[in-house]
């Protein structure tokens, strides 16, 4: 019986083999299908993560505020959002305090924050000058509010925590436009409006940033919600909605672009094989003339395809990673990993597709007449 | 009782072209018998009918004892394959298999691969050095004593061999028609199709067709 495998893999093997020209065509077209397809297929598992880093742009996606009747909470709850969120990427932290003081003898919410974090949570800050420096007498000013006062960067201004407290000199260090609200207030180190309001050690609220979307950032809520005492955490439901919305009509079109790139493989592989097919007649016919029966002639092509399935689909598959890694790398700027799970996937659909590809053509080989040997066609 | 027996054998195609009328015709065990005409004449309807290719719209065939005039395809592909050898004017090997690998396909539709058997078969025929040989890389003989060999593999009752010299020099021709010399000598049934006259006339019988019609045999 053993022979008679062999001589199967035999003819299936060297009917490529042995044709180099035409196997490379055929090849080719499998390879790009599948090139395709494991490449759509990678980017479409990986457009979330990416895009939520890339969402990551527009601020914060969780508000921490303090629970009940409370109006603060200390700035060690901070370190217990971190501990919480240990199994996410957390872009960054930002802290914030907020009092009414007087600038210039104007009346202000002036916000004390971590500049630093603040930065990573809110890269989106247009900022003409710089932020202020931690220990140094610097004020950062909302567009708006400057404007109010008639400051610039490197204007002088006084600040002072109410009537009869001490006044002090501040230096403009920048001017901040974010298009919001935060062009009504002021902005200095968080430690430094601590001191000079008396409240040390508390925070309004932190905004925080995560890289996850959907559920996964509900399941983010809840663990901040369990794991520190005297908060309760909040979506930003503007973020995340426009991130659900986006990355769901991006992968939907993904999705599209992967189905119309396997018709057309579809369609270009059952071409290919269907001139292969019309190449080989006179062959399909000696075979019949020397006996092989319908069943044969099918199992012979299933065969090739299946073959040339399997070829093309690990030239397409390891194609298809540099594809994504490369759309990944110019488009988000991050690389990623290489899935054998995907890398599977296309594998057995390159198969299944060249195999179903290989149907229609299989079918005309079937009705080849035997007698076309015998009339030298 | 003959090996094969024509019996007022006709063919018509569509209803209204008729290849074939009245045809009979008798091959005993061991003849070697040639099919000659003109191009049109019906020669290659006869051979796809005796060859179990295409079957008959009249009268009856019987190949080996088997009644073959009203059997299905499967059956026809059945009796081809156990009972006739095929030497075809282009050859017909395989491109992409070695010249053992073409006999051996022969063997693998109709039982089970045997390269010692299939080296055996080339020896036969004169060209077992040249086993591992693509078709390309053999001269037109070559190729036909491969194809000699390969419908030699499965001990047919009847060799069918359509101008089996068509295609080849005279020194080729020698040579093929040596061999059907001695294939007919060890008690092969031949049955030829040619427009040569040599090859006619090494055969036992000669039998001639014109519009479909025997005109001699």
């Amino acid at each position: 019986m053993w022979s008679k495998y062999k001589m199967f893999l035999t003819m299936v093997f060297y009917s490529m083999l042995r044709r180099k020209t035409r196997l490379f065509i055929t090849l080719l077209a499998v390879a790009v299908g599948a090139t395709i397809i494991s490449g759509m297929v990678t980017v479409y598992r990986e457009v979330p993560a990416q895009m939520s880093r890339a969402f990551r742009a527009y601020g914060a996606n969780l508000l921490v505020l303090p629970s009940g009747e409370r109006t603060e909470v200390s700035d060690e709850r901070l370190k217990e959002i971190r501990e919480s969120l240990s199994e996410y990427e957390i872009v960054g932290i930002a802290p914030f305090l907020y009092d009414t003081m007087a600038v210039n003898k104007q009346p202000v919410i002036v916000g004390g924050t971590d500049f630093e974090e603040l930065q990573k949570v809110s890269p989106y800050w247009q900022l003409e000058g710089e932020y202020p420096r931690a220990g140094e007498k610097e004020v950062l000013l909302g567009a708006e509010f400057a404007q109010k006062l008639g400051a610039k960067k490197g204007s002088s201004v006084t600040m002072s925590a109410g009537e009869g407290k001490a006044v002090q000199n501040y230096t403009v260090s920048g001017i901040v436009r974010t298009g919001g609200k935060e062009e009504q207030l002021a902005y200095v180190p968080l430690a430094q409006l601590q001191r000079m309001t008396g409240r040390k050690g508390a925070v309004s609220l932190a905004q925080v940033s995560v890289v996850a979307d959907g559920d996964r950032l509900e399941e983010a809520v809840a663990k901040v919600a369990a794991g520190t005492r005297d908060v309760t955490p909040q979506l930003v439901k503007q973020i995340a909605h426009s991130e659900g919305t986006v990355l769901g009509k991006l992968q939907a079109l993904v999705l599209l672009v992967t189905i119309v790139v396997l018709v057309l493989t579809l369609i270009c592989v059952t071409t290919t094989m269907m001139a292969v097919v019309t190449e080989r007649r006179k062959e399909i016919g000696l075979k019949k003339a020397l006996g092989a029966d319908n069943r044969d002639v099918v199992l012979e092509f299933l065969g090739n395809g299946c073959l040339l399935g399997a070829f093309g689909g690990v030239a397409g598959t390891g194609l298809g990673y540099l594809f994504a890694q490369s759309v990944s790398l110019h488009v988000f700027g991050r690389g990623i990993e290489f899935s054998p799970m995907i890398a599977a996937f296309s594998l057995v659909l390159s198969i299944v597709i060249t195999g179903l590809a290989s149907l229609v053509p299989v079918r005309i080989a079937t009705s080849v007449d035997p007698a076309i040997v015998l009339r030298g066609e | 009782m003959s090996l094969l027996e024509l019996k007022d054998v006709s063919m018509e195609y569509n209803g209204k072209v008729k290849a074939l009328e009245h045809i009979n015709l008798s091959v005993e065990q061991g003849d070697w018998v040639a099919i000659m005409g003109p191009s049109g004449s019906g020669k290659t309807t006869l051979m796809n009918i005796i060859g179990c290719m295409d079957t008959a719209t009249g009268g009856s065939v019987v190949l080996d004892g088997v009644d073959i005039t009203n059997a299905s395809r499967p059956e026809l592909m059945r009796i081809r394959r156990d009972k006739i050898g095929m030497v075809f004017q282009q050859f017909h090997l395989i491109p992409y298999l070695t010249a053992v690998e073409n006999v051996m396909v022969a063997q693998y539709y109709h039982s089970m691969p045997d390269r010692e058997e299939a080296i055996a078969a080339l020896a036969r025929v004169g060209v077992a050095e040249r086993a591992d040989h693509l078709p390309s890389q053999l001269s037109g003989g070559e190729q036909q004593r491969v194809c000699i060999a390969r419908a030699l593999i499965n001990y047919p009752v009847l060799i069918l061999a359509d101008e089996p010299t068509g295609n080849l020099d005279e020194a080729n021709q020698n040579l093929v028609m040596q061999i059907f010399r001695e294939l007919h000598d060890e008690g092969h049934t031949i049955l030829t199709v040619t427009h040569s006259p040599e090859v006619g006339a090494a055969a036992e019988r000669c039998v001639v067709i014109e519009h479909g019609h025997m005109k001699a045999q």
